[in-house]
């Protein structure tokens, strides 16, 4: 369990890294649903959004088979949820402009209310969904 | 230049979301499972990430991007209805599915068929989103 902790930490910083090699690079936000959401809406730098894709799909590619034991997404079979989950975080991330990494990370480091607000948000709203479904209906 | 700074931000991004276990669904479900068997593992990545962009947004202060151009301007704290009704759809869609844009996307190489309609169907949101928006503005004037 402890070990789990400084595995989150470790990759937190990793992606805290990226954040900021994005960020005094090329200028850019670190979002994923904005780079991904970019694509989607054919706005500007579309080769620029697909490299950040390759790399982000690629690395976990190449690393999980060096990691012991493989991790798995432990994803629900329920077909019917994930579509609903689906549609929900992709309207619901470009409605409210951001999502963990957009609003989370590069929000709160820079102690935008927006960030933070949408933060406290989404965390509770998640929190509910599962308290309710979970743990009153029991049905996920 | 700007291709390699998105390639090596987007690799390290995949990375750190995979080492963390952020893609695990059980890890970020047991999160936000307050009333289950908590985990608080994501509150260490979250942290661990927002500690090097403290320091980058310091280092953003009388300088310019290393490609050129500016830095984001930070929007007017204005919380509209938009940042709220959004972000509670994507808490709901984050918690029945342990599923956020970032993992969503690293993980499609394992994720298996679900993760793939996962990913399917957040695109399709995505589409949407234009016209949802302009629905919630249109009953945001009528109230």
């Amino acid at each position: 369990m402890q070990l789990e902790w400084i595995w989150g930490l470790a990759g937190g910083l990793l992606i805290g890294l990226g954040a900021a090699v994005y960020l005094l690079g090329n200028g850019r936000i670190m979002g994923a649903s904005g780079i991904l959401g970019g694509l989607v809406d054919n706005s500007d730098r579309t080769l620029e959004r697909l490299v950040f894709v390759a790399g982000l799909v690629g690395m976990p590619l190449l690393l999980r088979p060096l990691m012991s034991p493989t991790p798995q997404t432990h994803l629900t079979g329920n077909i019917a949820v994930i579509i609903f989950a689906g549609l929900l975080v992709g309207i619901g991330t470009r409605i409210a402009n951001g999502c963990t990494s957009g609003h989370g990370v590069c929000g709160i480091s820079r102690f935008s209310l927006r960030g933070i607000v949408a933060t406290v948000i989404y965390i509770a709203a998640g929190a509910i969904t599962l308290a309710v479904l979970r743990h009153m209906w029991g049905v996920i | 230049m700007r291709l390699l700074i998105s390639l090596i931000a987007g690799c390290l991004f995949g990375a750190g979301l995979l080492i963390s276990g952020m893609t695990d669904t059980t890890k970020v479900q047991g999160w936000l499972d307050v009333f289950g068997n908590w985990d608080p593992t994501l509150a260490f990545v979250m942290g661990g990430a927002i500690i090097p962009m403290l320091f980058a947004w310091r280092m953003t202060e009388h300088r310019r991007p290393l490609a050129g151009g500016t830095f984001p301007t930070m929007s007017p704290p204005e919380l509209d209805r938009r940042l709220v009704v959004g972000s509670v759809l994507f808490g709901m869609g984050w918690g029945l599915s342990g599923l956020c844009p970032g993992p969503a996307i690293a993980s499609v190489t394992y994720g298996g068929v679900g993760g793939l309609v996962f990913l399917a169907a957040m695109i399709a949101g995505m589409y949407a989103a234009p016209t949802v928006g302009a629905q919630l503005d249109r009953t945001a004037n009528a109230a």
